[in-house]
């Protein structure tokens, strides 16, 4: 009798992102910081640093289009942030209460609050990717490295997603959630993102870099940009990412499984 | 304290003011100020974690850009003694401004709260109140500034520069803090909510950035080489790095234009003080 009147798991999910989808377009104050801040970033690092293109073994090419994949990562940490507030928000403010009373299924309701972070991260990928090519960058890698470069940033958002609604629904607090991003953004700046790895001299950060799975990332998305093809980069990046949204995921569905017996 | 701001009440406050003895004034000024300064600086003795934000982001830079890039310190034209130190000046100039900038946020905390504003009712001197703020933040970002240097020096930083550079180092810094607390209080006085911090952020974070960060001004390329030209912190980080290194180098300039935004920002603070009695 109840599966009769329980709504499909896809039927459950559509709502749920439509919602996450609306919740994120009605407020730019979530869309306009991820999409500027990465690309002010992104002007001062390859302005600034442009002399680093003349360290003897710097690959061939401008620094602009060196440092393109900083700002896919960098988004993908605001991702973070919206996922794990959105989640928290709706703790907060009982709407979780109230979704525990229906027979929505857990699966659903994660995969609904991430299709509002994949939203972002796709007009993050679109935006970026325009402004580098505006600026003189270009993908080595040609057209179906560009899209390459859209599903690998999608990968990215949604591992980074995952990783703010398990915060989200651990913690149940918007601040514990913000609290997460320095940690983030320590993360990406203990990485390769200013400098490919082999030509770090400081020890202690070339081992931190070569141990940080940002490094990965942000590597996988560089070799479609500056390289071409590099099977390696590119399994690597795609494992990562797959790999923190399984942990992530994982650890949310606990995390949710734990906050529906408390309420 | 609405209804103070009319010409009457304000002829009435001066009045009253002019007519209190001088070193009364003073006395209940410095004791408001205490007040206010000891309020705050007991909130991080009761609660330390207040001071890692301001703590851990310097240290982080510092890390990051001493440690990440400091193969670019061997290019072709970057003709300063050290990376660390080169790197460890901006990180001290930028913390500096930025704890001015996180005092701004008690600042909007307390107006949230409503403790502001019974502070303002309390003061027969509001900017004591203001005052009280920008002392305890100076005291904080110099809690910041030793362990920052502390690490630096443990982890290997040379210091070129003698007693007295170091001293003007510090020196330019406490002036870059004043300004940046005028800044952060002239915006918190108007907007006066802590959900107002991005607009005290994101102007003090642009005008950081687009100083000579990572290299030299001579190998800046591109549209932030002429940004740096003009930016007045380009003047007082490259001052502060040849106090470091023991080669002062237009010294006078950067106090002159640390001073110069401290006293705008100043007179922006002040009337930031004057629309929030307006205000109530």
């Amino acid at each position: 009798m109840a599966s009769a009147t329980t709504p499909a798991l896809r039927t459950q999910a559509r709502y749920l992102a439509w919602r996450s989808v609306v919740r994120t377009m009605r407020q730019p104050i979530v869309i306009v910081p991820p999409l500027v801040f990465p690309l002010f970033l992104l002007a001062i690092n390859a302005s600034g640093l442009s002399a680093a293109t003349n360290i003897p073994g710097f690959p061939d090419t401008s620094y602009l289009a060196f440092a393109l994949a900083f700002p896919f990562i960098q988004g993908a940490i605001f991702a973070t942030n919206t996922a794990g507030a959105n989640v928290a928000e709706d703790i907060g403010n009982g709407f979780f209460n109230r979704l525990a009373l229906t027979p929505m299924s857990g699966p659903s309701l994660l995969a609904g609050q991430l299709t509002g972070v994949l939203l972002i991260g796709t007009l993050q990928a679109v935006a970026f990717l325009a402004a580098g090519l505006a600026a003189g960058a270009t993908i080595e890698a040609g057209v179906l490295g560009a899209l390459v470069l859209f599903a690998l940033s999608l990968a990215i958002a949604a591992a980074f997603g995952a990783i703010g609604l398990f915060a989200g629904l651990r913690t149940g607090s918007s601040e514990a959630v913000q609290g997460l991003f320095p940690l983030m953004f320590i993360l990406l700046f203990l990485s390769s993102a200013t400098l490919p790895r082999d030509l770090i001299s400081s020890d202690w950060f070339r081992t931190v870099a070569t141990i940080n799975p940002v490094s990965y990332l942000i590597e996988g998305l560089r070799s479609l940009i500056i390289i071409g093809w590099d099977p390696e980069a590119l399994a690597l990046g795609f494992g990562v990412a797959a790999a923190i949204f399984v942990i992530a995921l994982w650890a949310a569905t606990l995390a949710l499984r734990e906050r529906l017996v408390r309420t | 304290m609405g209804e103070e701001t009319s010409p009457g009440a304000r002829r009435e406050r001066a009045r009253l003011v002019s007519n209190e003895p001088g070193s009364n004034r003073r006395s209940r000024y410095w004791s408001v100020l205490r007040t206010v300064a000891w309020r705050n600086l007991h909130a991080v003795i009761r609660a330390p974690a207040l001071l890692l934000p301001p703590l851990v982001f310097p240290l982080f830079f510092y890390m990051a850009f001493a440690g990440g890039l400091s193969t670019v310190g061997s290019l072709p034209g970057f003709d300063y003694y050290n990376y660390d130190a080169f790197q460890f000046v901006f990180v001290l100039l930028q913390s500096a401004a930025f704890g001015g900038v996180f005092i701004g946020f008690s600042i909007g905390a307390d107006f949230d709260s409503g403790f502001t504003r019974r502070l303002m009712l309390a003061a027969r001197d509001r900017s004591a109140v203001i005052a009280g703020y920008g002392v305890a933040g100076l005291v904080r970002a110099a809690l910041v500034w030793v362990v920052v240097f502390g690490i630096a020096l443990a982890t290997g930083m040379k210091v070129g520069g003698d007693g007295i550079e170091l001293g003007g180092l510090v020196g330019l810094a406490v002036v870059v803090n004043v300004a940046a607390f005028f800044f952060a209080a002239g915006v918190m006085t108007r907007l006066r909510t802590l959900q107002a911090a991005p607009a005290m952020q994101l102007p003090l974070f642009m005008i950081l950035m687009t100083a000579p960060i990572y290299v030299p001004r001579n190998l800046l390329e591109g549209w932030i080489s002429s940004v740096a030209k003009v930016n007045p912190m380009t003047a007082i980080v490259e001052a502060g790095r040849s106090l470091m290194a023991g080669d002062p180098f237009h010294v006078l300039l950067a106090f002159a234009a640390a001073a110069g935004m401290a006293a705008l920002l100043l007179v922006f603070a002040w009337r930031g003080l004057r629309k929030a009695e307006a205000a109530g």
